[in-house]
């Protein structure tokens, strides 16, 4: 596997030689090895780009799972409103695009041997990796909190059996209960998805139990799409839902599972179910890897979303530090399309070229009422990933006869199945 | 090296450092359009809601795209983020887009 490598490598620096002398046909198919950890939105996008843009790369797509549950919509899963095999995407259209899809849990990587270490002892040699592990929930961060105690409290964080756990606890709540989230301070996945997630479950209240209340107690003093979400629970659920700030004492300190209560500055506050929503850090492999910093997130060249800490690697995706981006899907698919070309343009030994960053957040509050916030990035070495001035931000506040709310609603669907359709296939 | 030769060489130079330079202004058509397939799927083709990208007649994109941006024409979100490039920008998300069949 290794003179293999060696020997992809050495044709690539001959490509780029030949280059240099005025023959730019001859780079074109330059080959290397390129592997990718993760089959989410970013690692599934950088394996699908990099394989379209140059179909003579041999690209490697490591995941654990057989398929991809999205987060993306398990808020309309928990709602009702939507099933999970709605938000199940297949890598088998990835492989049908020539990925060697390889299932397996990647454990950690020798990133001085260049080699993927997996959970069943095998190993995976490459030119270039891309690590795309998403978040981990960091347990350890919320006393009373853990893997045990959210099989009582789901956090439903990372999309599958959480989802339909506390889809099942709201489904059980009887007419007049107290349903309470805890969303945490940022960074975090997806900053508007707490507050999604309280406005579809108030949809599905209004509908099927009107007498119940939402408590939100908020590590955080302000949130994404706050204004737009505040005014549409005054106007769609008035009097169901109330957001304690974290400068209130909406911020949790403790939980207790077996008493179903959580303890912030107001004391103790029981809940007929509650979604703890706990800190986050990038996936165990960049951790393992050495990939992370010691706030558990991964720096990286905002030009190429290369790894500072280790070469030939690239990080997307939620685990990367990306500046003014959030962590989200939009996000990563971005991401991966950057490091694709940034690795493409490596192997070649051409100058890197200038990355194209973009995001959109769709978020529902109901049905047929959709909201979101958009930016259009300019990335320099010096300031990072910066927003566009004049451009970008949130729905209009007021609504006029174009339909913003229920257009967007619209978009919000399109949205899923044409980026589905960019990533899976 | 002279003649025929000698232009050729000079011509494969200039194509070379314009690309050269033109990497670093900004970002490539193409890398700039293949952010708008998020929304309006793969290489422009959207399979639900949004609409395509693909309509045939070359400068519709741009168009649009302009429209958008001096809030002449009514937008969801399109106009926040037509905002976000500059009108050589839009042309050349525009050509790329026009480029694929």
């Amino acid at each position: 596997m290794k003179a293999t490598r060696r020997g992809l490598l050495r044709t690539a620096a001959a490509a780029a030689g030949s280059m240099t002398f005025g023959l730019p046909m001859v780079a074109r198919g330059a080959a290397g090895a390129v592997v990718v950890v993760g089959a989410g939105f970013g690692g599934a996008t950088a394996a699908r780009y990099l394989k379209r843009l140059d179909p003579t790369l041999e690209v490697t797509l490591v995941e654990r799972e057989t398929s991809i549950v999205t987060c993306p919509f398990s808020n309309a899963v928990i709602a009702g409103y939507e099933s999970l095999g709605g938000i199940t995407r297949s890598l088998d259209g990835l492989a049908a695009a020539g990925v060697k899809v390889v299932r397996g849990e990647a454990l950690t990587i020798d990133t001085q041997a260049r080699v993927v270490l997996l959970a069943d002892n095998s190993r995976i040699a490459y030119d270039r990796l891309v690590v795309s592990p998403g978040i981990d929930l960091d347990f350890a961060a919320l006393p009373g909190y853990g893997e045990a105690a959210s099989a009582q409290m789901p956090h439903a964080w990372k999309a599958g059996a959480q989802t339909l756990l506390l889809r099942r606890q709201l489904e059980s709540m009887a007419d007049g209960g107290t349903f309470i989230v805890a969303p945490p301070a940022n960074p975090f996945r997806c900053p508007p998805g707490p507050y999604e997630r309280v406005s579809l479950v108030a949809s599905y209240f209004k509908a099927a139990k009107p007498r119940s209340k939402i408590l939100v107690f908020d590590a955080k003093d302000a949130f994404s799409k706050q204004g737009l979400f505040q005014a549409a629970w005054e106007s769609e659920f008035p009097g169901m839902i109330a957001w304690v700030a974290g400068k209130d004492g909406g911020r949790i300190e403790s939980v207790d599972a077996a008493a179903m209560t959580v303890k912030g500055g107001f004391g103790n506050q029981k809940g007929d179910v509650v979604n703890v929503i706990p800190p986050q850090r990038a996936g165990a492999i960049a951790r393992a890897a050495g990939l992370a910093n010691d706030n558990g997130w991964c720096p990286v060249d905002p030009m190429t979303f290369a790894s500072t800490r280790a070469p030939h690697v690239h990080v997307v995706g939620d685990a990367s530090i990306a500046g003014a981006m959030p962590k989200s899907g939009s996000s990563a698919n971005a991401q991966g399309k950057v490091a694709a070309a940034a690795i493409l343009a490596s192997l070649a030994g051409k100058e890197m070229p200038p990355p194209a960053l973009f995001n959109v957040c769709y978020s529902l509050v109901r049905p047929g009422y959709g909201i979101s916030i958009a930016d259009v990035y300019q990335v320099t070495r010096d300031k990072g990933i910066v927003p566009t001035p004049n451009a970008g931000g949130v729905s209009v506040r007021a609504p006029t006869d174009l339909g913003e709310r229920k257009l967007e609603a619209a978009y919000a669907a399109g949205w899923y199945r044409n980026i589905s359709a960019d990533i899976w296939g | 090296m002279k003649g025929p030769a000698m232009r050729a060489m000079l011509v494969l130079c200039t194509v070379l450092f314009a690309g050269g330079a033109y990497a670093q202004d900004g970002p490539s058509g193409q890398a700039m359009a293949q952010t708008c397939y998020v929304c309006h799927g793969p290489e422009g083709r959207s399979v639900e809601a949004v609409p395509s990208l693909m309509r045939g007649q070359k400068d519709f994109v741009a168009r649009q795209m302009l429209e958008f941006k001096a809030d002449r024409r009514p937008a969801t979100v399109m106009n926040r983020i037509a905002k976000g490039y500059s009108d050589d920008q839009i042309a050349a998300i525009a050509d790329y887009l026009a480029s694929l069949k």
